[in-house]
């Protein structure tokens, strides 16, 4: 009985690591959904475009550090590629998605899968289409509790799944006082909440649109690098199974609403883990759309979205 | 009346070019047997994604169960009806058929959650559903598993393939200008207006996803008995999006246009094998060449922000 209590604890400690990077690509779908009401499909694969940016820079960073791999060059690193990728995301909207502003949604949506393909594809031909291990700018261990607590001390985590989780959630309290505490978060607040009025109380909605597009992408840069810690192998059609995942999880959150995006990230995160421990591995892609279609089925706003009256 | 004789003439066009055509080049009998699959998945999914107005982006996977259902059937009771070549044929258009109903029913499932999601989230679910069904195949030992599955015997021809295509179209057109084309157009158009005015959406967009099922199903069955091997990752994603793909290059809505799209995206990969190869191009355009979905992805991008009717669709209103 304990073994199995060890195992479950274990296995949900794997889960909440895995749940923390789909929590931070999740919440990037969610923005853009709050303010432009679609959804970007192109998003997973600006996270691809994340861990492919840390392989790029990693080496170099690791030059500047004297190459010894700590704190330092990971911090570093971050922060560059969340500039980086907030760049790309900018980029993708005043390309791809500002002139279909105001045209009927399924243009937007085939943009968006086109953007998605023209980038896992790009990468292919670009970085190549063989998987890459990415630079160590970390060296890992595995953390446990000291042997003295008994049996519990069989838990443990590696550290950079442990730092993965810390970076995630200092990264949501930035998001949140952000989001809550700034004008440009009450700008993208407002917009979300009506874009004709927000733009009536001068607010410049494509200013706020790009940001948010920045921001997201950021977010989702971020867990380029923070899975690339932890799995050091990165291929240019990673960010597809990560992407419509993350994008589950946003819909099980409650597309639209940031709280349920990280609440849906992590869940997902947990139920992938188990089901790989419990049932079996080959299901893990089904359970998860499986889980998609039992909320949209079920609870079409997902666990704390609220609903929305169509105007006609 | 008319579009009755012209099918009967289509029939008896393709039975004698059929015979005629059996002494000709096997590379260029296989693009031509290909066009006519094409012509009527793409024409099929245009029901949905084009005159319905919703995004199915998991075609494929119903192809793929017309191609394993037909395949399975073929295998296991192919001599039911006896040995002789007609016996055989004959039991080759029954499990054809029989695979598209199986794909319809598929569709069916399918098509229920559908009655609840639109644009982006159908979008999704379809695709996860073409995953499912992917992953079924490939975890099951009676159909081949991950190895796939051979052995069918060849069947399909040019006359079953165009004649199966010249159906799609022929029922596709008729159905689009009967009350059930206004009906499809009314739930594109709009939903909310349409249901107002008393007209059962569900029930057309039920219908346009098993009847697009349906046809998918027997090109399915017609690859599988073309090619004579399977396998799951031949009904991916990527299949689907090439589908897709016909449909908005042609024009969602115009029967016409997706059976020209489908006809040059069937021609244009052999094209740029034929490009890749020409010594005097420079490298990185040869390597562009060798992965059509880079073209595809930019030309889906590039129609979209230039001309989002597609080639031969009607404009869409702007919509606030």
């Amino acid at each position: 009985m304990a073994d199995k209590i060890i195992l479950f604890l274990q296995q949900l400690i794997n889960g909440l690591a895995q749940g923390s990077i789909y929590a931070l690509i999740a919440l990037g779908y969610t923005m853009v959904f709050g303010v432009l009401r679609f959804i970007n499909f192109a998003h997973g694969d600006v996270y691809m475009l994340g861990a492919f940016a840390g392989f790029y820079i990693g080496p170099r960073m690791l030059h500047l550090f004297g190459d010894k791999p700590g704190y330092g060059v990971l911090v570093s690193m971050l922060l560059v590629t969340m500039i980086l990728c907030a760049l790309i995301g900018v980029l993708i909207e005043w390309l791809c998605y500002r002139p279909l502003r105001d045209r009927p949604k399924l243009t937007v949506l085939i943009t968006a899968i086109g953007v998605s393909l023209f980038l896992e594809n790009g990468g292919q031909f670009l970085f190549g289409a063989d998987p890459k291990s990415f630079p160590e700018i970390l060296t890992d261990s595995y953390l446990s509790l000291p042997e003295s607590w008994g049996r519990i001390s069989e838990l443990g985590i590696q550290l950079s799944a442990a730092i993965s989780m810390l970076v995630t959630v200092i990264l949501l309290f930035g998001l949140r006082h952000i989001v809550l505490h700034t004008k440009m978060g009450m700008a993208m607040r407002a917009l979300s909440f009506n874009p004709v009025a927000a733009s009536l109380m001068g607010i410049n909605n494509s200013v706020v649109i790009a940001f948010t597009f920045g921001l997201g992408s950021a977010l989702a840069g971020a867990a380029g690098i923070l899975t690339s810690i932890q799995q050091p192998s990165i291929d240019p059609l990673m960010g597809v199974n990560a992407g419509l995942k993350a994008f589950v999880a946003a819909v099980l959150g409650g597309i639209g609403n940031l709280p349920g995006a990280a609440l849906g990230g992590i869940l997902i995160g947990v139920i992938e883990t188990m089901v790989v421990g419990y049932v079996s591995p080959t299901y893990r892609d089904a359970i998860v759309f499986g889980v998609l279609i039992l909320i949209l089925l079920v609870k079409p706003t997902g666990l704390l979205g609220a609903s929305e009256q169509e105007k006609v | 009346m008319r579009s009755q004789l012209l099918l009967l003439l289509t029939l008896v066009a393709c039975g004698v070019i059929s015979t005629l055509s059996s002494g000709m080049n096997p590379y260029y009998y296989d693009i031509l047997v290909g066009i006519g699959i094409n012509i009527i998945l793409a024409a099929g999914l245009n029901l949905v994604n084009g005159y319905t107005g919703q995004f199915s982006l998991g075609h494929a996977g119903f192809m793929a169960v017309g191609a394993y259902g037909s395949s399975w059937l073929t295998l296991s009771y192919g001599y039911v009806l006896g040995s002789s070549s007609i016996a055989m044929s004959a039991f080759y258009v029954l499990a054809l058929l029989l695979g598209g109903i199986g794909a319809a029913l598929v569709g069916l499932i399918v098509g229920i959650p559908s009655l609840r999601l639109r644009g982006d989230y159908l979008a999704i679910v379809t695709l996860g559903f073409n995953e499912i069904i992917k992953g079924i195949i490939q975890n099951c030992e009676a159909l081949g598993a991950q190895r796939g599955l051979g052995g069918m015997v060849l069947h399909t021809n040019f006359f079953w393939t165009f004649a199966f295509a010249a159906l799609t179209v022929y029922v596709v057109v008729s159905l689009v200008n009967s009350t059930y084309g206004r009906g499809f157009l009314a739930v594109k158009d709009d939903e909310i207006a349409a249901e107002a005015m008393g007209i059962n959406t569900t029930k057309y967009k039920v219908l346009a996803f098993v009847l697009a099922a349906f046809f998918a199903g027997i090109a399915g069955g017609l690859y599988a008995h073309f090619k004579q091997f399977i396998h799951p990752e031949g009904f991916n994603f990527i299949k689907s999006v090439d589908i897709v793909v016909m449909v908005i290059l042609g024009g969602m809505g115009s029967t016409i246009g997706v059976c020209l799209a489908a006809v040059l995206l069937t021609i244009l990969p052999e094209l740029l094998r034929y490009v890749s190869r020409i010594d005097a191009l420079p490298e990185w355009l040869r390597h562009v060449t060798e992965n059509r979905m880079i073209l595809y992805s930019l030309l889906l991008i590039i129609l979209m922000l230039t001309r989002p009717q597609g080639l031969f669709g009607v404009r869409l209103p702007r919509k606030k």
